[in-house]
């Protein structure tokens, strides 16, 4: 049927699906902002109209947006003043400044950074000069000069706002807040945060003057909308250059969110998590398997990205262990049982898999000492095991106490899985004594 | 960039020139005929005299202090050199609203008389930086039209309040007096007694007081008395013995004057000054001002009698009299060696007055009684016996004293007096004390001080001794002290600053030293290679291309009004706490003297802004002339980087400067213990104080000890939230200099809290008045913090506006959207969260909940809750999710901060506690699991 088709189309099918591969990667690598932010309306309106006032009235706010990660703060912030910048008085007004916590990790470089955003007068190319003292006089000088009426509006853009509170005598975040609640240059300081706490942190009189304006982004997103963002999602815009290939692809978009077996694997990414970064990295996973020999996503694409999403990466690991290893995880696993979960040494270990090997009498297990330390120390590496006690100088290798970072599922979960395992290991495991 | 640099190249050498003569002989200065000025490194020099125009140093480089000279003079140190000078201002040293009282524009090169008195008319000779012309422009002439750069015009004078026009007298005496002295170095201005009365006159208009009043006086005074003083010489024995045998009454009198000093500061301290001068006379009249005029004139004319007599001995007094005041100066200035150095100091005197014996042969008997009876007196009887003993001892021998000369005397008194002007810490009591008696020497001294006085005595008994043996020899090795030329006394004196400068470890130097460090590392390369913020820059924010849009209806208009920043017309309910603010510092300010206040309250409840509005107050009083100006100054704790960055922000706005912190700190310091010219009060707050603390509280420390020095004129103002900050976090020395003068913010009522919404909105119907209720209440059983109020009052506007349909139809904000707004700032949303959460994390928190329940703990291990959670999910007919994903699940309910986790690098031993009670999760879970 597609040899027919291309024929009749303008483009080729690989032209198509690259144009299909750039466009929607472009969507879940957050490299291009939505038209609209979706289920968080009446936010949007609240910060829009707030970010408005200050652009145009020069009155100053302070605001938090507050979300879990992946809730798309960040995203209606853009959205927002994308949405800002499009109105025309405001468009050459106002000044954004952004900051992010990780980035800015103290006053002194946050400091910098605002200068050198705001172009102050002590900044020459790239650089700006003065001490971390000198900046914030400066800095606070230049908001000091500056009247509601006839400077810039600033927006402070603070992500990760937690972390600021973390400076030393918050003060950053007290003179910005300061600024905000006194006539001086119009400023709005906007926090993006994931901590529910937040307030918290901030201490009574930097809390003070905050406004307490909170705009939390809490999805109360149905799976209906889920599944109908899933497809919009994948749907192609349309101005998509190709009608036919438009029409095509977007009608198997929409059989495949009809598909059980797709509906069951969003069903669980969507109780697992609502937000659309894990949506996106699945879809993601999904779209790469798309060629131009396969043109559209079949639902056993998704299944199989849904299983690399959810995969458990510490039975991956033990997949790749040597019998040797495995027995001993299997002798930990016993040593668990009998003692209840309390730490082990390596002399423990040993004694319980030379228990096994005398019960057996095989001589295939049969390792030295030393070549069993090897390979305690090969899990120890791979901190499947993690040393409880921190000196480790002190203390001989083979007494080490030690914990299992594994649980009993994994590890007959990896047993099942392992290829050619001896049975007997098998059975060893699976036996209630040791 | 080279502006700042430019005072600092330029490092000047200030030496005196012409003969010294005694001027006063209390305080031990000397009047020089002029003074060289030599910049570092150049041939040429400058020569300033008295009656000559002068360039003061002061904060603005491009436009210094213009100044009249009036007299030079410094103390036997040759090292403080100071000038006595009438002050004349710029126009942009007059107050910015006084300006338009001047009635037209004022000519780029106009200077004013300057009349008032705030301004102390003694100065550093150091600071002076050349000379300048200055001509007097008659009141209706226009001025000269282009005139050379330096010559500055006076026409009109300034006496604080008005500009009036300038008596041609005061111009033409002063000049008339001007003497021509580097071409005549032996001129003085008497030089015979017969010449006395004639060269009153100009004398008299010489003296350092720009004081109208005082200059009227003092004129009134040298005509009454012209005839008192027909022989030099006899007058001053009759008044010597008079004043000796008045001197016990000394004590009353000295009471009467005080009371009559205490009018102004200003008269107050030439009144200290004239007591030093004449201790034994002044009480003989009423009129305490003429009496330190006439004093002056004396002793001028004394010395001028001794100079014309032998030139040498003057010469030689001036010499042998240097170790003395180091001496002298070092116990007192630093009190590490007292005992060694006042020994030292006398041993010195002793031969050098053994030495005069070749012009006088019973100076020694004079010295030695003397400086006995200061022993005596120091050693123990510091009572009233003490002091009634001393004038009788002084009567025994008053002719000798007198009519051999002051030299005698002058050890024991310059030692007073040095002692009253290196310490200006000991203040008033200090002068007051040498006032009620000239020998009482040093009355405030320490108990140290009284064993030194005994050991001293001591050694002057073995001294005498030793110069009854070996008189010639010591005479033999003081030899050089007797050579009469001029140059000799120069190096000799030289060599006995070095000495002296070794001895007391450089304390008195360290002021020009530290500076010249400071100007060192300022000019080091590495400065200049990564050069600091630029000094031109301007801070400011780029203005904006379009206007901002006024508030357009009555929402917007109320939101407006009711933001924090728009400053209210008044401030209602603190009118006790403004009261009481404003009666502090306005009666700091009018007393110019200096005091601490602590405010304490909660945020929120208008400690900043109170302090603000007293300002605003207090200011326009002062430009309405009802209170002398004053400077504001404000730093806050939280404005800063490091508590020592006070120091700097406070010298920056003081003066403009930008230096170090340590610097700062020591010219601050230096700033408010020394007399400076033309202070006014400064009245500093200093907000959020507890972040000033330090482990040393040295911050803490000087902020409150400055208003306690006599010349600080420092009122602090300090602010912070917790009641008993100086009791908690305050060393005893800090808290004690803070005082008890404290205040307390309450958090506002909810009655105070709606008058604060109430006024602001000032008749904008914008609010139901149950919805204000409402607020006021909910806030002022909170936290009652005024912000607060304001952000959700705002909030409700906003919430109304959208409620309506059309923005112009909204009407007043009702009860609902009042409780919209507060809703969404109180409440918690962790239970909105909990419910927005996915399935699989609300099931992690029923099995965190379960694991709880079951340990009987509030702490569980994620391995063990994994446990729950899988179970709780086969219970839900879910798939089990893999440890992995659950370890996702949970880290995820981590950064909300749902659940408080341990560090993630323990995978999946790390403990989980929750962040919400049991309760409220379970609450919130309740409709999914229905």
């Amino acid at each position: 049927m597609s040899k027919r088709k291309v024929k009749e189309t303008h483009m080729p099918v690989g032209e198509c699906i690259s144009q299909v591969q750039m466009i929607l990667r472009e969507r879940f690598c957050h490299q291009r902002l939505p038209e609209k932010p979706v289920g968080m309306e009446s936010q949007h309106k609240h910060l829009l109209e707030l970010l408005r006032r200050t652009a145009v009235h020069g009155e100053s706010n302070s605001v938090l947006i507050v979300g879990p990660r992946g809730s798309g703060k960040t995203m209606l912030l853009n959205c927002v003043l994308r949405e800002l910048l499009e109105v025309k008085d405001v468009n050459k007004n106002v000044l954004p400044v952004h900051l992010n916590g990780l980035l800015q990790t103290d006053d002194r470089i946050a400091l910098k950074e605002i200068t050198r955003q705001l172009n102050l007068e002590n900044v020459v190319g790239d650089k700006v000069f003065g001490s971390f003292a000198e900046n914030l006089a400066f800095l606070l000088e230049a908001l000091k000069k500056g009247d509601r009426s006839s400077s810039r509006p600033v927006l402070f853009i603070l992500d990760e706002f937690d972390l600021f509170a973390h400076h030393k005598n918050q003060t950053l975040l007290y003179n910005l807040l300061d600024v905000s609640q006194s006539a001086q240059a119009p400023v709005a300081v906007i926090g993006l945060t994931c901590r529910l706490d937040v307030l918290e942190l901030l201490e009574k009189r930097v809390k003070s003057r905050f406004s307490h304006r909170q705009i939390h982004l809490l999805s109360s997103l149905s799976f209906i909308q889920y599944l109908d963002n899933v497809r919009s999602q994948l749907s192609l815009p349309q101005d998509f250059p190709d009608t036919k290939f438009y029409d095509e692809w977007n009608d198997s978009i929409k059989t495949l969110c009809e598909d059980q077996l797709v509906v069951d694997v969003l069903q669980s990414h969507y109780n697992s998590s609502k937000d659309f970064r894990s949506l996106h990295l699945l879809l993601m996973l999904a779209l790469s398997r798309v060629s131009a020999s396969k043109p559209a996503i079949k639902p056993t694409d998704l299944l199989e990205a849904s299983r690399v999403c959810m995969v458990d990466s510490k039975a991956n690991i033990l997949h790749g262990l040597s019998i040797l290893e495995l027995c001993l995880i299997i002798a930990m696993k016993h040593l668990n049982d009998i003692y209840e979960g309390e730490p082990f040494n390596f002399q423990m270990v040993h004694n319980e898999f030379k228990k096994f090997l005398q019960r057996k009498s095989h001589s295939i297990h049969n390792f030295d000492k030393p070549v069993v330390i090897k390979a305690f120390e090969h899990l120890q590496q791979l901190e499947l095991i993690k040393s409880m006690d921190s000196s480790t100088a002190k203390i001989q290798k083979e007494y080490q106490l030690m914990k299992l970072l594994l649980d009993h599922s994994q590890i007959m979960e990896a047993l099942q899985k392992y290829p050619q395992c001896p049975t007997d290991v098998k059975q060893w495991a699976m036996s209630a004594f040791g | 960039m080279v502006r700042y640099f430019t005072r600092l190249r330029v490092r000047r050498i200030y030496k005196w020139g012409g003969r010294p003569y005694i001027f006063d002989r209390k305080l031990k200065s000397y009047g020089f005929e002029y003074l060289n000025m030599s910049v570092e490194g150049q041939e040429a020099v400058t020569t300033v005299t008295p009656g000559q125009y002068i360039l003061i140093e002061g904060n603005d480089d491009e436009y210094p202090f213009v100044a009249k000279l009036l007299k030079l003079f410094g103390d036997e140190s040759h090292k403080q050199k100071k000038a006595l000078v009438q002050w004349f201002l710029r126009l942009s040293e007059v107050p910015q609203n006084k300006k338009l009282l001047l009635g037209r524009s004022p000519h780029p090169q106009e200077i004013f008389y300057y009349l008032g008195r705030a301004c102390d008319d003694e100065i550093n000779a150091e600071s002076i930086l050349g000379t300048v012309h200055v001509q007097h422009v008659p009141e209706d002439t226009p001025f000269p039209e282009p005139g050379t750069k330096d010559t500055l015009y006076v026409k009109l004078s300034w006496d604080t309040k008005a500009f009036n026009v300038l008596d041609p007298v005061l111009m033409q005496d002063t000049s008339a007096s001007t003497p021509p002295k580097p071409a005549l170095p032996l001129f003085t201005p008497c030089a015979s007694p017969t010449a006395t009365p004639v060269s009153r006159g100009p004398v008299h208009h010489a003296l350092p007081t720009p004081d109208p009043t005082v200059m009227r006086r003092a004129g009134s005074v040298s005509d009454t008395r012209a005839t008192m003083s027909a022989g030099k010489r006899s007058t001053l024995e009759a008044e010597s013995i008079h004043s000796a045998s008045k001197l016990s009454a000394s004590k009353i009198l000295s009471a009467k004057r005080r009371g009559s000093a205490a009018d102004t500061p200003g008269v107050r301290k030439k009144l200290q000054l004239s007591i030093g001068a004449s201790p034994g006379k002044k009480m003989t009249r009423a009129d305490v001002l003429c009496e330190l005029l006439d004093e002056e004139m004396e002793s001028e004319k004394v010395v001028s009698l001794k100079l014309s007599s032998s030139v040498s001995h003057s010469l030689q007094h001036g010499c042998s009299l240097s170790p003395m005041r180091s001496g002298c100066k070092t116990p007192n200035g630093q009190r590490r060696f007292p005992w060694k150095l006042t020994s030292i100091s006398l041993d010195r005197l002793s031969p050098t007055a053994l030495g005069e014996q070749d012009f006088s042969s019973d100076l020694l008997l004079a010295v030695i009684p003397l400086a006995l009876e200061d022993e005596v007196f120091e050693a123990g009887l510091p009572t009233d016996a003490g002091s009634a003993n001393t004038p009788k001892k002084r009567q025994a021998t008053p002719r000798r004293n007198y009519v051999r000369g002051q030299k005698p005397t002058t050890p024991s008194r310059r030692k007073e007096s040095a002692m009253a002007i290196r310490e200006p810490a000991l203040g008033v009591l200090a002068e007051e004390d040498s006032e009620d008696s000239p020998m009482q020497p040093i009355a405030l001294t320490p108990r140290s001080k009284r064993k030194s006085a005994q050991l001293v005595s001591l050694r002057i008994r073995k001294q005498l001794n030793l110069l009854d043996n070996t008189q010639e020899l010591i005479s033999d090795g003081d030899d050089d002290c007797f050579v009469p030329s001029k140059k000799e006394l120069q190096s000799s004196s030289d060599e006995e600053k070095t000495d002296s400068e070794e001895e007391t470890v450089a304390r008195k130097t360290r002021g020009r030293n530290c500076k010249t460090s400071v100007r060192t590392t300022h000019k080091t390369p590495s400065k200049k290679v990564t050069p600091s913020t630029p000094r031109c820059a301007t801070p400011c924010i780029p203005s904006r291309t379009v206007p901002a849009r006024q508030p357009g209806n009555i929402l917007e208009e109320a939101r407006a009004r009711l933001h924090v920043s728009s400053v209210p017309e008044s401030l209602p309910c603190r009118e006790q706490e403004f009261q009481d603010i404003y009666n502090f510092v306005e009666s700091k300010v009018m007393d110019g003297t200096g005091g601490c206040m602590y405010i304490s309250g909660v945020p929120g409840t208008g400690k900043t802004a109170t302090i603000h509005e007293v300002i605003r107050c207090l200011q326009h009083a002062s430009d309405m002339d009802e209170i002398p100006t004053f400077r504001f100054i404000e730093i806050n704790g939280m404005k800063m980087t490091d508590p020592h960055q006070a120091y700097v922000q406070i010298l920056q706005k003081l003066t403009d400067q930008k230096v170090t912190a340590d610097h700062a700190a020591a010219l601050l310091e230096k700033r408010f213990s020394n007399p400076a010219p033309k202070k006014e009060t400064t009245v500093l707050l200093v907000d959020e104080l507890d972040l000033l603390w330090t482990r040393k509280q040295n911050v803490m420390y000087n902020l409150f000890d400055w208003p306690t020095r006599r010349h600080a004129r420092l009122v602090v103002l300090t602010i912070a939230n917790t009641m008993d900050l100086p009791e908690r976090i305050m060393i005893n020395r800090v808290a004690s200099r803070l005082g008890l003068t404290r205040m307390s913010f309450q958090p506002y009522s909810f009655k105070q809290l709606q008058q604060i919404i109430t006024s602001r909105l000032n008749k904008v119907k914008a609010f139901e008045e149950d919805a204000l209720q409402l607020v006021s209440r909910k806030v002022a059983a909170l936290s009652g913090d005024a912000r607060r109020c304001l952000d959700i009052c705002r909030r409700a506007t906003e919430i109304c506006e959208h409620s309506a349909s059309h923005p112009s139809s909204a009407g007043l904000v009702k009860m609902s959207h009042v409780m919209e707004a507060l809703d969404e700032m109180f409440s918690s949303s962790y239970i909105t969260a909990i419910r927005c959460a996915s399935l699989q994390e609300q099931l992690f928190l029923r099995a965190v909940i379960a694991e709880f329940r079951r340990l009987g703990l509030e702490e569980a291990t994620f391995q063990q809750v994994f446990v729950q959670h899988r179970t709780l999910s086969r219970v839900e007919g879910l798939q089990p999710i893999s440890l992995s994903e659950g370890l996702a699940v949970c880290q995820r309910l981590g950064a909300c901060r749902l659940l408080l986790l341990e560090a993630s690098r323990l995978d999946m031993l790390q403990r989980v506690r929750l962040n919400v009670s049991q309760d409220d999760v379970l609450y919130a879970l309740k409709p999914v699991r229905d």
